[in-house]
């Protein structure tokens, strides 16, 4: 066959609905105040470790939303608990409880595989 | 004849007890480790063991820190302790003088009475029976309140008691009868033989004349030993395991041994020592402000002792320590949560391999302004001012950003994780050469004192404005403002500063008093240690503390706090001020040029000189 220069892009679309929704049903069990974001950022605005990495919770509750967790157990683990994100948001979600059973559930998966 | 069939119940239960105290504390004993069992060693053999001996009688049998905070109840608990104590030791004594038998068995004091209704006259006889009937009359004086108080709390300043297992009120009630069955078999004793005093011979005499005595005397000797032996028996497995447990922990707390961080042998010692008064109940603001009643130590200790965890209790929890400062045995439950959290999150620590290392100038004082002021910037803005003003040499470590000191992770349970912050901070805090760390986060504070061994100076900021002020660095004018001081929880009651941000403040405004100062400063709800608590709970707590300590006498309420400072600030009609804010406010600036001379100075002092 001849080079011709080009080839086919691998295919990056991501179908969502192949994702498993489990995770996110029981993240909203344990937290259900995450519900209520409306990702406007403030979070990451205020963010301590944010200020030394790329560290975002608004992309961390979008990825969550969209069941795709797998990235982020390492964007979990930047986070320094401090809590300035709880103080801050104005939907009053507790996102220091968010991130802490996000991280137990991560857990008890890997534990599980 | 010193036996009868009945005191077998009574012996059971009596023997039973010794023997499973003994073994139980042999066993605590024996799983201390070297270096507490040294420092135990050490403590037994010195003076200082007398101190001990002094608390336990206050607080064993007198109940001192009860009488201070609720005269009724420390009757109650006083009069059931010292009288029962007073009905044993006196009775001992009476028998050594009545009989020539050096060996007497234990029941023979207690049921003297039946074993000698008509004694031959020996010394002090009156006496004896006298002060015997003194001590029941006390007994059951603290034993009737204890039931008015079962069913009415409120009578007691109690809102919410304990709601006790079932085991306990098998055992409450096994006491509860004791001491009237007492006087009925005594009375009656009395009734026939005329042998009591003034108690035990009115009452005797009004039994006698409408019960049949004879027929009835046997039957009560039986139900008082039955109901103490049952009492013996359950008292190893109930709340009132509390008795035997509470001057061992006493001495053990005296000799210095401590629960840091692990369910140690001493938290063992705490959990049982636990009496579930329920005091702590009512001083938890998340029972005031929020119903939530199982949660307190009271419960969260029976937890413990039973073998139940029951993660939602444990985490639930604001840290404040309102229950440890309210304690009247003195147990750190804060300590025994938090060791509970590690043990919980021992998985997975985080990561921080991104964190930079920084590298402050050399300087004399540090300054942490922590992540809680960084969000608060007035705090930052009025302790650049003031710090800048005073012409000391000083630089902002986290200027740039800041490394969380920790605490909010070792409070989630997550210590090894917050070792990794601990460490990096200490890196950079050591670079800098300087002798003197203020931070203005009491958070922050907590955690350098006790987590960071840092051999420096670590001040909070109310203390180090108030050296600033007595060393004439900067001056203030004082205002006719009136204002209310809310204790933090973190620098108050955890750290024990209470008088430095009262006498910052009386330099530049008009203290009020409220009812909620020092150890009793309320919690604002934005605590870093509770992690499940929702937000509108935590508004809740900050309503009602606001509403508690009265600021509407006030102008402004000021604390010391970011976190605070903050959490009320969403809440409070009145403002709300760092202490820094109105040390700023007050501020009496120099002319500007001797500020220009005074900032050349330093420059050519080579303060400032970086490298």
């Amino acid at each position: 066959m001849p080079e011709w220069g080009y080839k086919i892009n691998i295919n990056n679309q991501i179908d969502l609905d192949f994702n498993d929704k489990k995770y996110l049903q029981k993240l909203i069990e344990s937290e259900p105040s995450v519900k209520s974001c409306f990702a406007c950022g403030t979070c990451s605005g205020v963010c301590s470790a944010g200020n030394f990495t790329q560290l975002s919770l608004r992309k961390i509750i979008a990825l969550v939303s969209r069941s795709e967790i797998q990235d982020l157990s390492k964007e979990l683990s930047k986070c320094m608990l401090c809590g300035k994100c709880t103080l801050v948001c104005p939907r009053g979600v507790n996102t220091r409880n968010f991130i802490l059973s996000a991280r137990k559930l991560l857990n008890d998966i890997e534990i599980a595989k | 004849m010193k036996f009868d069939i009945f005191v077998i119940p009574f012996l059971l239960g009596l023997n039973f007890l010794l023997i499973y105290i003994i073994v139980r504390f042999t066993k605590w004993i024996l799983s201390l480790n070297t270096e507490e069992k040294c420092k135990l060693r050490k403590y037994i053999f010195s003076f200082s063991l007398f101190k001990s001996l002094k608390e336990i009688n206050q607080e064993v049998l007198l109940h001192r820190k009860i009488f201070k905070t609720n005269p009724l109840l420390g009757y109650m608990h006083m009069s059931l302790a010292l009288g029962w104590f007073l009905l044993i030791l006196v009775g001992n004594l009476q028998v050594k003088f009545f009989s020539p038998d050096p060996f007497n068995p234990p029941h023979y004091p207690i049921f003297l009475k039946f074993f000698e209704p008509n004694p031959p006259s020996y010394p002090f006889d009156k006496a004896f029976n006298f002060i015997m009937d003194l001590a029941l009359l006390i007994v059951l004086s603290g034993a009737f309140l204890a039931w008015i108080k079962r069913f009415n709390s409120s009578l007691f300043g109690m809102k919410h008691p304990t709601v006790h297992s079932r085991g306990d009120k098998l055992a409450l009630t096994a006491l509860w009868f004791i001491f009237p069955l007492r006087l009925f078999a005594e009375g009656l004793s009395a009734a026939i033989y005329n042998n009591g005093s003034f108690l035990t011979n009115t009452m005797g005499h009004f039994f006698g004349s409408i019960l049949p005595a004879e027929k009835l005397i046997y039957p009560a000797w039986w139900a008082y030993s039955l109901v103490l032996g049952t009492f013996f028996l359950a008292l190893p497995f109930s709340r009132y395991m509390h008795i035997p447990v509470e001057p061992l922990l006493i001495i053990f707390r005296n000799a210095g041994i401590t629960a840091k961080r692990k369910i140690s042998t001493f938290a063992q010692i705490e959990i049982n020592a636990c009496s579930r008064c329920g005091i702590c109940i009512d001083k938890c603001q998340l029972s005031s402000a929020n119903n939530v009643r199982n949660i307190q130590p009271s419960y969260f200790l029976r937890n413990l002792r039973h073998h139940i965890n029951d993660f939602d209790v444990i985490q639930n929890c604001l840290m404040c320590g309102r229950c440890n400062a309210a304690c009247p045995v003195g147990i750190d439950s804060t300590e025994i949560r938090l060791a509970k959290r590690i043990e919980h999150n021992g998985y997975n620590p985080f990561k921080y391999d991104y964190l930079p290392s920084i590298n402050p100038y050399r300087t004399d004082v540090l300054y942490f302004a922590g992540c809680m002021t960084h969000l608060t910037p007035s705090v930052k803005k009025s302790m650049t001012e003031i710090l800048d003003m005073s012409g000391i040499s000083w630089e902002f470590l986290d200027k740039d950003g800041t490394i969380c000191c920790g605490r909010p992770l070792l409070l989630a349970g997550q210590l090894e994780s917050a070792r990794v912050l601990i460490d990096k901070n200490t890196a950079s805090i050591k670079a800098s050469g300087s002798k003197t760390l203020v931070t203005s986060c009491p958070i922050c504070y907590k955690a350098f004192k006790e987590e960071y061994n840092l051999d420096i100076e670590i001040m909070h900021h109310s203390q180090f404005l108030l050296r600033l002020i007595e060393e004439k660095k900067i001056s203030l004018k004082k205002s006719n403002r009136t204002v209310v001081y809310h204790d933090p929880c973190e620098l108050g009651r955890n750290s024990g500063i209470f008088t430095e941000p009262r006498q910052v403040i009386n330099y530049s405004a008009h203290l009020l008093k409220t009812d909620y100062e020092n150890e009793k400063g309320l919690c604002c709800g934005g605590s870093l240690g509770n992690i499940p608590i929702t937000n509108f709970q935590r508004k809740k707590i900050a309503s009602e503390a606001i509403e508690k300590m009265g600021i509407s006498k006030a102008e402004a309420l000021i604390t010391g706090c970011p976190l605070c400072k903050k959490t009320f600030a969403e809440v409070s009609d009145k403002p709300v001020m760092d202490i820094s804010q109105l040390v700023a406010c007050n501020l009496i600036k120099p002319k500007i040029e001797e500020t220009k001379k005074a900032t050349k100075k330093v420059m050519e002092d080579g303060a400032y000189s970086r490298s």
